[in-house]
């Protein structure tokens, strides 16, 4: 593919809001876990909670869109000035040529959890106050951003599960690459409800410890929340240290819904493509950001694709120890890791991981360390066997 | 920088709503030969699924493997082979219905078959372990505007990465409560199987282009009710074109106040 610029970006996580909380919770080392205190919910695991959403405000206008995942949606917006660079865009491009591609695995789902203890006691209806289309509904997110910014044009969100807001780089690429829009504001955002943190409690996939990537003992996800955004636009001329998209690759498991390939065969896939995509060798790779949920078979699966290609050659970590599984925005929350790991030439580490599993034979980073970082592979993947790799790299 | 078209070939159409139980069925509706009868939705036992699987395959996971079988043979494509792109305005609605009143009651203990099947691209997974397919998987969302979101990106893999694509675009429907809120009547969906180039097997081109005008009705009553009744028959107005063999421009419902104008060529 041909490069591409982000020309802005931010993340926002239990880490903190905007890159320099991010950026400095990574060098320290830090771990925003926390043992669970989320709504009503009685699960012994530790969660990476965003502090302050629900004090955010929704425009009076867009009321109708208040929910927890919309309102971490505009806080994450209005971070890092981010929102001021896509009104500049618009400016620049006009209204119907800046697409919004965002990924998220349960949208607002939350409002409807709470909606239902609160049914009409007569006929069990749902209130009035209830607002399925702009908030449970998987597109909400990607409706109020339109909205948010007035925008005309394309939309959609993409939701598989924990790959979503890595393939929304790739759907927003082809539309880049083929000029039906001239920037896209791409990203995800997910936020804490019952339907994931009892979900993943019932497939016995939750730590009762903070998680431990690619440790001996590792065994269960700690979930998180985040909102992480980019704003992609073409470049023949890109400023030296601009952050390119590089290239994608996307594939599919085909094996089962809730547990990855064995060997790895789909991540290997998924890893490969991105690669050619962006004409790249493995030798090319500075650092991979793994997908490293730390759960026994993603990071055994993950890790054996990782050591077939780039064996113990390329450094590589989960930052999952440090923000959690923010699921459905991990793949761009992760990407933002991977543009402020060129950025600062600082390779994070894996808060939580002691042990490393002596099976897997890969250059896993438990400390974080200063490196130069000219490519950066990051990996995503998820339930129904969905996978998605991507490669930054820095303008020369 | 001069925009390259959004084109492709369709070489197979799968189809399925109410009163609609495949596409031969449509097409003479369509045409004008058989007259339109509202029915309840029919799903088929998917025969490509082991049996006990086949059994507990819910009705997202029938439809899609309905319309996206039927397209691929239309097309006497190799499903194995096949990127797909799914795009529907909501999941499985009895499945999250069910999650939900039990994570308002007491016992939250949830079955992780529930869970795993309550995600957005569930039937999009199901089809890849039914297939076997490993290619690309995209599975959109874009509430009354997923049929054109999903082609949209379909037609970028294919002029793109020169991959034939399977677009299915479906939709279910919630039991009440939320059937209230959000009144989808039926499961529906459309399989299209769109080619890079022409081949002795393509129906006729496609070229989509965003316009504002407003979309094309359909004459039939019966017929334009389904067509804003379910998301995934906004794009009626192109299969009835595509039924008569006829070339031409329809617009179809998008996200307003963009429309998608797609110009037919019959092959």
């Amino acid at each position: 593919m041909t490069p591409l610029l982000l020309s802005a970006y931010t993340a926002t996580t239990c880490l903190g809001r905007g890159l320099d909380a991010t950026r400095s919770a990574l060098r320290a080392g830090y771990s925003g876990l926390a043992p669970c205190a989320f709504e009503t919910v009685q699960l012994d695991t530790w969660l990476g909670e965003v502090a302050h959403v629900d004090d955010e405000k929704l425009p009076a206008a867009l009321a109708a869109y208040d929910c927890r995942n919309n309102r971490l949606t505009q806080m994450g917006l209005e971070t890092d000035g981010f929102a001021d660079r896509v009104r500049e865009a618009i400016a620049r491009y006009g209204k119907t040529r800046v697409g919004v591609f965002l990924g998220t695995s349960t949208a607002g789902i939350l409002q409807t959890e709470l909606a239902y203890r609160r049914r009409d006691a007569e006929t069990g209806a749902l209130l009035d106050d209830f607002h399925y289309r702009t908030t449970h509904n998987s597109f909400s997110l990607a409706e109020f951003t339109r909205d948010y910014f007035g925008l005309e044009g394309m939309a959609m969100a993409i939701s598989t599960a924990c790959s979503s807001s890595a393939k929304v780089f790739a759907a927003a690429a082809r539309q880049l690459e083929l000029g039906t829009i001239d920037a896209a504001i791409v990203g995800g955002v997910d936020t804490l409800c019952l339907t994931t943190l009892y979900g993943f409690a019932s497939l016995q996939l939750t730590s009762t410890q903070p998680c431990r990537p690619y440790d001996a003992e590792r065994n269960g996800i700690s979930i998180g929340e985040g909102a992480a955004f980019a704003l992609l636009e073409r470049t023949d001329a890109p400023a030296a240290g601009s952050i390119l998209l590089l290239g994608t690759g996307e594939s599919s498991d085909a094996y089962h819904m809730s547990s990855p390939h064995p060997e790895g065969l789909g991540a290997r896939l998924a890893m490969e493509a991105a690669l050619r995509s962006a004409g790249l060798n493995t030798a090319d790779i500075d650092y991979i950001n793994l997908h490293g949920t730390s759960t026994p078979a993603n990071d055994a699966a993950e890790g054996k694709a990782v050591a077939a290609l780039f064996g113990t050659t390329v450094p590589c970590s989960s930052t999952k120890g440090a923000t959690g599984h923010t699921l459905g925005a991990a793949g761009a929350v992760e990407t933002i890791v991977c543009a402020l790991a060129i950025t600062d030439g600082f390779l994070p580490g894996s808060p939580g991981t002691q042990n490393l599993d002596p099976a897997i034979s890969v250059d896993y980073l438990k400390q974080g360390r200063a490196g130069s970082v000219r490519r950066a592979l990051t990996n995503s993947f998820g339930f129904g066997g969905s996978n998605c790799s991507l490669i930054l790299g820095v303008a020369a | 920088m001069n925009a390259k078209p959004l084109t492709a070939w369709i070489e197979g159409i799968g189809f399925l709503a109410p009163g609609l139980p495949d596409w031969p069925t449509a097409r003479a509706v369509l045409r004008g030969e058989q007259a339109y009868e509202n029915a309840p939705s029919v799903l088929p036992a998917p025969a490509i699924l082991p049996p006990a699987e086949r059994r507990r395959a819910s009705r997202v996971v029938k439809l899609t493997l309905a319309v996206g079988l039927e397209a691929a043979a239309h097309a006497g494509s190799d499903v194995a082979q096949l990127a797909t792109v799914f795009s529907a305005s909501g999941a499985d609605g009895h499945n999250c219905h069910a999650l939900c009143e039990q994570l308002a009651g007491e016992d939250r203990q949830i079955s992780p078959t529930r869970f795993h099947n309550s995600v957005h691209n569930a039937a999009a997974g199901y089809w890849g372990i039914a297939t076997g397919a490993m290619a690309p998987c995209q599975v959109i969302c874009a509430y009354d505007a997923s049929f054109g979101a999903g082609l949209i990106d379909a037609l970028g893999q294919v002029v793109l990465d020169r991959q034939t694509t399977l677009l299915i675009a479906y939709d279910s429907e919630y039991p009440e409560p939320l059937f209230a809120k959000r009144p989808v009547p039926d499961v529906a969906g459309i399989g299209l199987v769109l080619t890079p180039e022409r081949s002795e097997r393509s129906l006729a081109s496609i070229t989509v282009t965003p316009e504002t005008t407003p979309a094309d009705r359909l004459t039939d009553g019966a017929l334009e009710t389904l067509r804003t009744a379910i998301p995934a028959m906004r794009a009626l107005p192109l299969l009835r074109k595509l039924a008569l063999g006829e070339g031409g421009t329809v617009c179809l419902d998008y996200l307003p106040p963009m429309q998608l104008c797609v110009a037919i060529q019959p092959c």
